[in-house]
């Protein structure tokens, strides 16, 4: 009787065979990002690199990456210039080490009837080929690092927060899968790992941050970062570079003189995306006026 | 001390004895629950392995069946606490000996949320996280941290509650009033917490018009309060069929009037929500919209939701007309109530949440073969579980299972019993 129980048992739990990454012990028990001591942190980023060469063959150098002081990331994107290409989507894909398969992706670019801002006009699928299209115009919708991040609020275990810096983080070993980030973000920013992401090893981006792009694992959050492993090395992030047009701009809000701080000044017409739910994010839209 | 201790373990032990034997009927029940739950606990473990790929979720629809059931099982919980008022505040005669059926119902409840819960997540692993102390838990900001803390609580108490009483009765002593009375007191509030957290999971996102509404607190409420006791109301029926407990119509009967009456304020509520979504026309009735018209060519939830909306009207033409005082037509109002508020607090509230996404675009979800496989399997060890408890407390409570006869072979279900009325709480 009972030796037929535990055979029902046992058959019923086979498919964990199928298992691809096992947790080991040491990431079971690894702490909280802010309780790592340095030494802590030195030891997590070297399991790390070598949990990644084992995986795709490529020795990546992960750093934990601080925020700088006297700095606060702001953005803003020119809807007048962007003309819907999408190169912005797939060079942060191939910057942050997003997973080709399932596809994810942390920039959704709507095509919008001229004339309105109702998202629910927003086209989601256009082809990439015919842009930029007649009578419609073209918004980029990313995190918009919100100075008052419903995501961070509701997560029940502190594994994303805003740091000093603007940016608002995950901690991949933390993160427990609730989505509820996801449920709270008004912009759909946030995307989840709904299996073992997939990523060519020579496509993998190998200069990586703790808090930034090395590859997340199944079941945890992951969203735009605004390249925390370039921005935070005085680099612009990788959705900017490859702008053809111009429409990105990024920068220290704190300096008077950045570019970011005298756009903010200086054009007639900005704004922030659902500003009516007080959010108050560090992305700005807008024109050429 | 010893002797105390021992004395338990000998009544815990006789009780797990108890929950192995049974006529054929209770064999066969148990045997079709277990299948059910091994078949549930084989597409849970493709889902560990493989990952949420597995279920119909996507970044669109992020909470599907799982988070649904969670909500309406919530509300099952928290409606025991629907007999024990009658019972503690107004001194209800005929539910006093019943309440304990209640209250294990809504310790099953729990069991069934917490696991929806855990199997919502993507690292299971790492629950560990949630302990305050051992992990991380932002409370007080986050919802889900009160939810975690007000649902063990909830458990907490109903299973000191039924636990102690059980026992007192095993032992044929008179409970001591203040070691139950403050925590069933406690259990009353409590039960209204859990869901009116629950609900504010919901309410407290701006970013979702549909559910930033201050009505889903008051309809979760009274949904429960309607889905619970009807429950409760069958469940009886089987109890004293299966049992020969005694269970009187009149008591059947207190229990219909709260339904009637909760269904009565749901289906108002109900009213109030849809005048108010669709009068003013702002665009942010696209959610309510996609759920009982259709969007853009998007309609799989109006079958579900007009069926709902038909099954609670027709549950309450029936709970308010005298027909229901009759056991045949007030099961059938309660099968429909609880069918109809099952959709309309599962189906018909979270998964509109979702539709259309943020950015306004319409992706629909159908939940998968094996996510509805794992529902299931939760369901069943939930039914399992409160079969058990019910296995146990009912010899108990009859006077059959108790220190005195200890030695004595455990009783069987069917035993003839002298139908007496067994006084169970205070």
């Amino acid at each position: 009787m009972l030796a037929t129980g535990l055979a029902a048992v046992a058959a019923s739990l086979k498919p964990l065979f199928e298992m691809e990454d096992i947790t080991s012990a040491q990431q079971f028990m690894q702490k909280y990002y802010k309780e790592l001591t340095p030494e802590d942190m030195a030891k997590v980023l070297q399991r790390i690199e070598g949990e990644v060469e084992k995986e795709y063959g490529v020795r990546p150098h992960v750093r934990d990456l601080r925020p700088m002081d006297g700095v606060e990331f702001v953005y803003a994107l020119n809807l007048s210039r962007c003309i819907g290409c999408r190169k912005c989507v797939h060079a942060c894909v191939a910057e942050n080490n997003q997973s080709r398969s399932p596809e994810i992706q942390y920039i959704r670019v709507l095509k919008m009837p001229h004339g309105t801002f109702d998202l629910e006009k927003g086209d989601h699928n256009y082809a990439s080929e015919q842009v930029p299209e007649k009578g419609f115009f073209y918004m980029p919708v990313q995190c918009q690092q919100c100075h008052n991040p419903p995501c961070v609020k509701v997560c029940p275990v502190n594994a994303t927060w805003q740091e000093t810096d603007g940016i608002t983080v995950i901690d991949y070993n933390w993160c427990i899968g609730c989505r509820y980030c996801e449920a709270a973000c008004p912009y759909w920013a946030r995307r989840f790992n709904f299996t073992k992401p997939s990523i060519p090893a020579e496509r993998l981006n190998p200069n990586m941050s703790y808090l930034g792009n090395r590859p997340r694992s199944q079941g945890v959050m992951e969203k735009c970062h605004f390249c925390v492993q370039r921005t935070r090395a005085g680099r612009y992030p990788a959705c900017l570079e490859v702008c053809p047009t111009g429409s990105r701009k990024f920068g220290n809000i704190l300096d008077p003189n950045s570019e970011i701080s005298q756009i903010l000044r200086t054009k007639r017409v900005f704004m922030q995306l659902k500003e009516d739910i007080g959010t108050n994010p560090r992305f700005f839209y807008y024109f050429d006026v | 001390m010893i002797t105390a201790a021992r004395n338990y373990l000998v009544f815990l032990r006789r009780c797990a004895r108890v929950a192995f034997v049974g006529d054929w009927r209770y064999y066969s029940w148990m045997g079709v629950l277990t299948v059910i739950i091994l078949l549930g606990l084989n597409a849970y473990a493709k889902q560990f392995a493989h990952g949420l790929i597995v279920t119909g979720m996507s970044d669109e629809v992020s909470w599907g069946v799982y988070i649904a059931n969670f909500t309406f099982l919530v509300g099952v919980a928290a409606a025991a606490v629907m007999m024990v008022i009658p019972v503690y505040i107004y001194d209800n005669e005929e539910l006093h000996d019943l309440v304990i059926f209640g209250e294990l119902l809504a310790v099953a409840a729990i069991i069934m949320c917490l696991m929806f819960v855990t199997v919502d997540l993507g690292r299971p692993d790492r629950f560990w996280h949630l302990i305050p102390g051992l992990g991380q838990m932002n409370f007080p900001a986050s919802m889900l941290s009160w939810d975690v803390i007000v649902l063990n609580g909830y458990l907490l108490l109903n299973v000191h509650i039924c636990g102690y009483l059980l026992y007192c009765r095993y032992q044929n002593r008179k409970p001591t009033k203040w070691f139950y009375i403050p925590f069933v007191f406690s259990a009353i509030i409590w039960a209204v917490s859990i869901h009116t957290v629950t609900a504010f999971l919901y309410v407290g996102l701006g970013g979702r018009p549909f559910w930033n509404a201050s009505i889903v607190g008051p309809r979760f409420l009274a949904s429960a309060f309607t889905a619970g006791p009807a429950i409760i109301i069958l469940a009886l029926q089987i109890i004293r069929s299966t049992t020969h407990y005694r269970i009187t119509d009149k008591a059947l009967l207190t229990l219909r009037g709260i339904v009637q009456v909760s269904m009565i304020i749901n289906v108002f509520l109900l009213v109030c929500e849809v005048f108010k979504e669709f009068y003013s026309g702002n665009l942010h009735v696209a959610s309510a919209k996609y759920l009982f018209l259709g969007l853009h060519g998007h309609h799989a939830l109006v079958p579900w939701i007009w069926s709902a909306i038909t099954f609670n009207l027709i549950a309450m033409v029936l709970l308010v007309l005298p027909v229901s005082r009759g056991l045949r037509y007030l099961n059938v109002a309660c099968v429909l109530s609880i069918v109809g508020i099952w959709i309309e607090k599962g189906m018909g509230l979270v998964i509109p949440g979702f539709i259309p996404t943020p950015l306004g675009a319409i992706v629909e979800y159908t939940p998968s073969l094996n996510e509805t496989l794992v529902c299931f399997g939760i369901w069943a060890f939930g039914l399992l579980c409160y079969t058990i408890f019910l296995r146990m407390s009912v010899p108990i409570l009859q006077g059959r299972l108790s220190k005195a006869n200890e030695g004595i072979s455990e009783p069987g279900p069917n035993d003839v019993v002298a139908e007496t009325s067994v006084t169970s709480h205070s």
